[in-house]
């Protein structure tokens, strides 16, 4: 078998009193997208943050794309793309400069054209960033993950507060990135979120892996009292995308 | 990418800019437009104020005692005169305060010349105006090494903390770019800036003032840069921990605000007690502005100014090296 994109074992982190992460093990394989999911402060950020080497762990492995933080960090940032949880980039940076900037501290990946091109932010390309609206500033700071042609794609809570257009566009994106064989790793507390874009998810709570395995997996190992049957095969969701159309509107 | 941020702020651009004019403005019209200044003096009874209207750099008003002695606390006038046991007069005034002291000796000549002295020895002035040696001359170099620190340590404080409060730095992190270059493109983003930090006091002050460069050009470049170079650095050092703009406030505010009273803007740094010169010696913005007064003023190479130049350089390689250690990124 190949070696696996990530591959954590026992991992530990404390913040003074609270134990954040206690004590899990992931491994998420090259080329799908593994989900991590779970409640607010289950620790899914300080998870993602210690594979993304932001973050020292108290204990336990981390190995990513074959290789570990403490001897090859240099080597590791120009292969990863990562996107943050909020983070504000420069306000008064143009979607271009910012894009420019990103780039250029990668060695190779797309050209800042493509980049803006793919994240579909051509109208907005000299917009200032304090001027963009969420939904396009989320857009921009993929593209910024985006910037050194990642093999592994860390996103954590890539769609908090997005309206429904905005999330199904940045899942397209993120399908697209997958079908190009590479891996994501994604945080989330949408559970259809994790059922349209994951092929293995793993529950955290309490700093535990409670749950792992395909969606279908774990839907399949929970029996829960018999729901009415359902008259309409859409969701609610469907119709609001349906009615306002899928391409994003961004005013 | 830093200065378009920075020219993207207009009210910065205009501190930086005019607030050293105003300041010199503000400070030169208040001093240097007083050849002989008018000091104002209050006498008790109406013989001692007729004989000090004798003298036309006192200002006179007469008062009652406790009159004259409220305004003399609240700094109407500099010096009291009340009568003594006859023909005594007693003087009331702050030793400390040199309108204090013009004034007594200006006060007692003339009290002794309507007495009925003569001078026994004739004597008459001759005035020299330098320019060099007025307090603008002095003030002007000053202004530009407080111009250089206050703005680099302020303006490298709050960009830092703001990326780190945005998170900026943290993404920063989560990129291949190296921390170096991250915190080197600050000093040189401020290097850019230099040109009107100090362009602008410079030039205003020759326009307005006569304010002489005599030293060599590239030497005050060079010395500014290094200055400039130091001050960076240390605004590095401060921003290096703090997460909020309040914090870091507090530290600047404890960084600089002893340079400005020690370190020789305002008035020469000889004033402070010889005990703590060594001290004074040491600030950066002593090395500075004792420099960049030697070369402007008194046309002086660099090179007499080897202390000045080997203080500021350790103070930058430390601040930065401390501030790379030290450097909070998330």
């Amino acid at each position: 078998m190949a070696t696996p994109a990530v591959h954590v074992r026992g991992l530990r982190k404390s913040y003074r009193e609270v134990i954040a992460v206690d004590g899990i093990d992931l491994e998420v394989r090259t080329g799908e997208c593994f989900g991590l999911l779970g409640p607010n402060g289950a620790g899914k950020t300080t998870t993602i943050e210690i594979c993304e080497g932001l973050t020292t762990p108290d204990a336990g492995d981390v190995v990513v794309l074959g290789r570990r933080w403490m001897t090859d960090e240099a080597e590791l940032r120009q292969r990863l793309g990562i996107q943050l949880q909020d983070t504000q980039l420069a306000d008064k940076l143009t979607v271009t400069e910012t894009l420019a900037l990103f780039r250029s501290f990668y060695r190779q990946g797309p050209d800042v054209d493509e980049l803006i091109r793919l994240v579909q932010l051509d109208e907005k390309r000299s917009a200032r960033i304090v001027n963009l609206s969420g939904g396009q500033k989320q857009r921009l700071a993929l593209a910024c993950a985006l910037a050194g042609g990642p093999e592994l794609l860390f996103l954590d809570e890539p769609t908090t507060g997005l309206d429904p257009q905005a999330r199904r566009q940045l899942w397209d994106l993120i399908h697209v990135f997958k079908q190009q064989g590479r891996t994501v790793v994604l945080t989330t507390h949408y559970m259809d979120e994790a059922e349209q874009l994951c092929d293995r998810v793993a529950i955290m709570d309490h700093g535990h892996v409670i749950a792992e395995g395909t969606p279908d997996q774990l839907m399949a190992s929970v029996t829960v009292p018999p729901k009415p049957p359902r008259v309409h095969a859409a969701t609610l969701e469907d119709v609001f995308v349906a009615l306002t159309g899928r391409h994003l509107r961004d005013e | 990418m830093r200065l378009r941020e920075f020219t993207r702020e207009p009210e910065a651009v205009f501190w930086s800019v005019f607030f050293p004019i105003l300041l010199a403005v503000g400070l030169g019209i208040a001093f240097a437009g007083r050849p002989d200044p008018v000091i104002k003096v209050a006498a008790v009874t109406p013989a001692i104020a007729q004989a000090l209207r004798q003298d036309p750099t006192l200002d006179v008003s007469e008062l009652s005692e406790d009159a004259a002695r409220t305004a003399l606390r609240d700094g109407t006038v500099a010096l009291v005169v009340e009568p003594g046991a006859p023909p005594a007069v007693v003087y009331r005034y702050d030793d400390t305060n040199g309108d204090g002291r013009t004034a007594r000796m200006r006060a007692d000549r003339a009290v002794q010349r309507a007495a009925g002295r003569v001078d026994p020895v004739a004597a008459s002035d001759t005035i020299v105006r330098d320019p060099g040696s007025r307090y603008i001359d002095f003030l002007i170099p000053g202004l530009i090494g407080v111009g250089i620190m206050s703005n680099a340590v302020w303006g490298l404080g709050f960009a830092i903390v703001d990326a780190r409060r945005r998170k900026l730095t943290k993404r920063l992190m989560a990129t291949p770019m190296s921390r170096v270059q991250y915190l080197l493109s600050f000093l040189i983003w401020r290097k850019v800036l230099l040109v009107v930090e100090i362009g602008v006091p410079v030039l205003f002050g020759t326009l307005a003032f006569g304010v002489p460069v005599r030293g060599h050009w590239i030497d005050i470049i060079l010395l500014s840069v290094l200055g400039s170079l130091t001050f960076s650095a240390i605004g590095l050092l401060i921003a290096s921990r703090g997460r909020t703009i309040e914090a870091l406030s507090g530290l600047v505010n404890l960084t600089i605000m002893p340079m400005w009273v020690l370190s020789g803007v305002f008035f020469s740094a000889q004033r402070f007690p010889a005990i703590v010169q060594p001290v004074i010696k040491l600030l950066p913005l002593t090395a500075y502005i004792d420099a960049i007064r030697g070369v402007m003023l008194q046309g002086a190479s660099l090179l007499q100014f080897g202390r000045e130049i080997a203080t500021l350089a350790v103070w930058a390689v430390v601040a930065f090296v401390l501030a790379l250690k030290l450097f909070r990124w998330r």
